[in-house]
C-alpha cells in the first residue's frame, strides 16, 4: 500500500540507544541538549514527545530524521541507521519540520508534485497522488496559488500534504500545530487521524499542547533536559505518577475524622484539609470515591459535597520535576 | 468529507541504485526556475535592467572617455555589462537560499532523498537560464547600433560566463549557509566583495588610465580575465591567449566555488 516497503508486523520501527547531542555554543559552553534517550517505537503506534521548550524534542526529532548526527549512542529508523545509511533513512520516512516545507514563492501545486518527483514517483503519478492529497487535505483550489498566500492553517495542512505525497510508513511531525487558532488545530489533526487510518502509518510527534498529547496519542514520552522522564499512555501516565484527586466538602467539625477516612482509602496519599473540604489523592477517583461516602456515612460523618478531580498531563510533570509544563512553555527558545 | 484512496505507483526500492546525480540536479534546477517562469512581469523587468544600465552608462562613458574608444565603445561595454549582470545576478543569489532557510523549505528538502550537491549544484545553473535571456536580449538591441556581433565568439563567450557564473553562485550560497544564523551578514560580505571585484577588472572604466597599484591588484582578481576573455571573443578572435586566460579563472573559480560550495552544504542542517 505504501511506497516504500511497509514494515512487517512486530518491527520495531524506531530503536535508539543511548541518543545524545551536545552542541558546543562556544569555548567554554557547550549545551546537553539530548542527554541518553532510548527510545522504542512499534509499527503503527502514535507517539507523542511532551515536554518543554528546550527539553530536546526537536534536537532528537531532527537526529532521527537525519538532519543533525548524535553526538554518541545508537538510531535505527525504518530498519537504517541513522548515521551510517542517512539515504535509506530519508526514502523511507515522512517530515514535517516547524517551518513551511513548501517554498513561500512556489505555486502549491508546483511543490507538491515536485514533492513526489523527488521521491521517485514519474510526474504523472506525482500529479494524481498530490490531487488526492489536495483533496483529502481541502487544499483543491489552491493548486494555483502562490504558497505565501495561503492562510496559517492551510499552510500547515500543505506541509503534512508534502509529508505524504510519498505515502511513508512512518511520518515525523515536529510540534505540528502550533501556532494555529484551536479551531484549525482539531482540523488539523481531523486530517492527521485520517491520513493515518488510510496509510497504516506510525506517527512520532512533539508538542507542547498538553490536551494535544492527551487527547491524540496513544503514547506519551515526556521528555525534560534532554531525558526521557516518562514513558505510557496518558491514563497510565495519570494513574501513576499524578492520581486522581477526591475533594469531598463537610461539616467544619468532621474534618479531622474525614481526613482519618480519607487516609485509609488504597492508595491514598497527599491528604490535605482546607477550611471545609478534604482533598485526598488516590489512584482511581470514580471507584474511590463512593467507598469514602460510604465509610463517612457509616461512621457517621455527613458529606455536604463530593467531586472528583482528573489530573491532567501538567499534574504529571509536576509531579516528576516539581515544575508545571504550563510555566515553562514560553520560556526559552527550543533547540 | 473525502476519502483518500491511494493510486498505483511505480516505486523505488531498498535495492534501487544510488540516486543518479543528473537526475537531482534537474529537479532541483526545475523547481528554482519554476517562480521566475511563472511570474512573467518580473521577468520581463529583469531581462531589461541591463538595458536600462547600457544606454545610461554607455553615453557617459563614450563622452568621457571618447578618446580611448574612438567608435569602439559598444564593442567594448556590451561584454562588459553581460559580465556584470553575471556578477549582480549569482552574487546575490545566496539571498533565495537564506529566505529558503527560513521558512523551513531548505529543511524539507534536506530530509528527501536528494544529494546534498545536487541542492546546491542545480541552484547555481539555474542562475544561467535567465542570464541568457538578459544575454540574447542585449545582444540582439545592440547589434544595430555599431555593435559588430560574432556569433562563434559570443556563443563561446556565454559559455564562459555560464561556467563562471556557476562558480560565483556556488559562493553566494556558501556565503548564505555560512551566515544563516546572522542573515544580514550576507549583505554585508557580498557588497563588501563586490565592489572591489567589480571595479578591479576594469569592467566599467579601462584600467589603463588608473594607477599602478589599481593595475597590479587587478592581475589577482579572477574576473578581470574573464572580462578581457568576453571582450576578446565578442571582437571575434577566438584563439586569443586572453580568452585562455579567461577560461582558466573561470573554470578555477568554479571548481573553487562547487568545492566550498558543496562542503557548506553537507553542514547546513546544523
Amino acid at each position: 500500500m505504501s511506497v516504500v516497503e511497509t514494515l512487517t508486523e512486530g518491527e520495531i520501527v524506531i530503536s535508539t540507544r543511548a541518543l545524545t547531542r551536545d552542541f558546543v555554543v562556544s569555548r567554554t559552553e557547550t549545551v546537553h541538549a539530548v542527554r541518553g534517550i532510548s527510545l522504542h517505537v512499534e509499527p503503527g503506534e502514535l507517539v507523542a514527545v511532551l515536554g518543554p521548550n528546550g527539553a530536546g524534542k526537536t534536537t532528537t526529532l531532527r537526529m532521527l530524521t537525519t538532519l543533525i548526527t548524535p553526538t554518541s549512542g545508537t538510531a535505527t529508523v525504518a530498519g537504517f541507521d541513522v548515521t551510517t545509511q542517512p539515504s535509506q533513512v530519508r526514502r523511507r520516512i515522512g517530515y514535517v519540520g516547524q517551518g513551511n516545507g513548501a517554498g513561500h514563492s512556489q505555486r502549491v501545486g508546483d511543490e507538491l508534485v515536485g514533492q513526489g518527483v523527488i521521491y521517485g514517483l514519474d510526474r504523472r503519478t506525482a500529479k494524481l497522488r498530490a490531487g488526492e492529497l489536495l483533496e483529502a487535505l481541502e487544499l483543491k483550489d489552491l493548486a494555483q496559488r502562490k504558497v505565501s498566500d495561503l492562510s496559517g492553517g492551510q499552510r500547515r495542512r500543505l506541509d503534512v500534504a508534502m509529508g505524504l505525497v510519498h505515502a511513508p510508513s512512518l511520518l515525523f511531525l515536529d510540534e505540528p500545530s502550533t501556532g494555529l487558532d484551536p479551531q484549525n488545530r482539531a482540523n488539523l489533526w481531523d486530517h492527521i487521524l485520517r491520513m493515518r487510518e488510510q496509510y497504516a502509518m506510525t506517527i512520532v510527534l512533539t508538542t507542547h499542547y498538553l490536551d494535544e498529547a492527551d487527547s491524540m496519542a496513544e503514547r506519551v514520552v515526556v521528555v525534560d533536559h534532554g531525558e526521557v522522564i516518562a514513558d505510557d499512555t496518558a491514563d497510565g501516565l495519570k494513574a501513576t505518577l499524578a492520581g486522581d484527586r477526591l475533594a469531598v466538602t463537610v461539616a467544619p467539625g468532621n474534618i479531622t475524622r474525614l481526613s482519618e477516612l480519607a487516609g485509609k482509602l488504597p492508595g491514598a496519599r497527599e491528604v490535605i484539609a482546607v477550611g471545609d473540604e478534604v482533598s485526598v489523592r488516590v489512584a482511581d477517583g470514580p471507584a474511590a470515591l463512593p467507598e469514602l461516602v460510604a465509610a463517612a456515612q457509616r461512621g457517621g460523618v455527613p458529606i455536604a459535597a463530593a467531586q472528583v478531580h482528573r489530573p491532567t498531563l501538567d499534574d504529571v510533570f509536576l509531579n516528576l520535576t516539581g515544575r508545571s509544563l504550563r510555566e515553562d512553555s514560553n520560556g526559552k527558545a527550543a533547540r | 468529507m473525502t476519502t483518500l484512496t491511494l493510486s498505483a505507483t511505480s516505486t523505488p526500492t531498498s535495492t534501487q541504485p544510488s540516486r543518479n546525480l543528473l537526475r537531482d540536479i534537474r529537479i532541483v534546477m526545475t523547481r528554482e526556475l519554476k517562480p521566475v517562469l511563472r511570474d512573467p512581469f518580473s521577468l520581463l523587468f529583469g531581462m531589461i535592467q541591463p538595458l536600462i544600465f547600457l544606454a545610461l552608462f554607455g553615453p557617459l562613458l563614450s563622452g568621457s572617455m571618447g578618446g580611448t574608444f574612438g567608435d569602439g565603445v559598444w564593442q567594448w561595454f556590451v561584454p562588459s555589462i553581460l559580465v556584470m549582470t553575471t556578477l549582480f545576478g549569482t552574487s546575490t543569489t545566496g539571498a533565495n537560499l537564506l529566505f529558503e532557510f527560513q521558512t523551513g523549505a531548505h529543511e524539507r528538502m534536506l530530509v528527501t532523498p536528494l544529494s546534498r550537491s545536487s541542492l546546491l549544484i542545480g541552484r547555481a545553473l539555474k542562475e544561467m537560464v535567465p542570464l541568457f535571456g538578459q544575454a540574447v536580449i542585449v545582444i540582439a538591441v545592440m547589434t544595430p547600433f555599431a555593435f559588430d556581433l560574432h556569433l562563434g565568439g559570443a556563443l563561446i563567450g556565454l559559455a564562459l560566463l555560464a561556467v563562471f557564473g556557476v562558480g560565483l553562485g556556488s559562493f553566494s550560497y556558501a556565503l548564505a549557509i555560512a551566515v544563516r544564523k546572522q542573515d544580514w551578514m550576507f549583505w554585508v560580505v557580498q557588497q563588501t566583495f563586490l565592489f572591489p571585484l567589480m571595479i578591479l577588472s576594469g569592467m566599467l572604466l579601462p584600467l589603463e588610465t588608473g594607477p599602478g597599484w589599481m593595475r597590479v591588484a587587478s592581475k589577482f582578481n579572477p574576473l578581470s580575465y574573464v572580462v578581457d576573455a568576453e571582450r576578446t571573443l565578442f571582437s571575434g578572435d577566438v584563439l586569443s591567449s586572453a580568452v585562455l586566460w579567461g577560461w582558466v579563472a573561470a573554470i578555477v573559480t568554479a571548481a573553487l566555488g562547487l568545492t566550498v560550495g558543496i562542503r557548506a552544504m553537507l553542514r547546513s542542517a546544523d
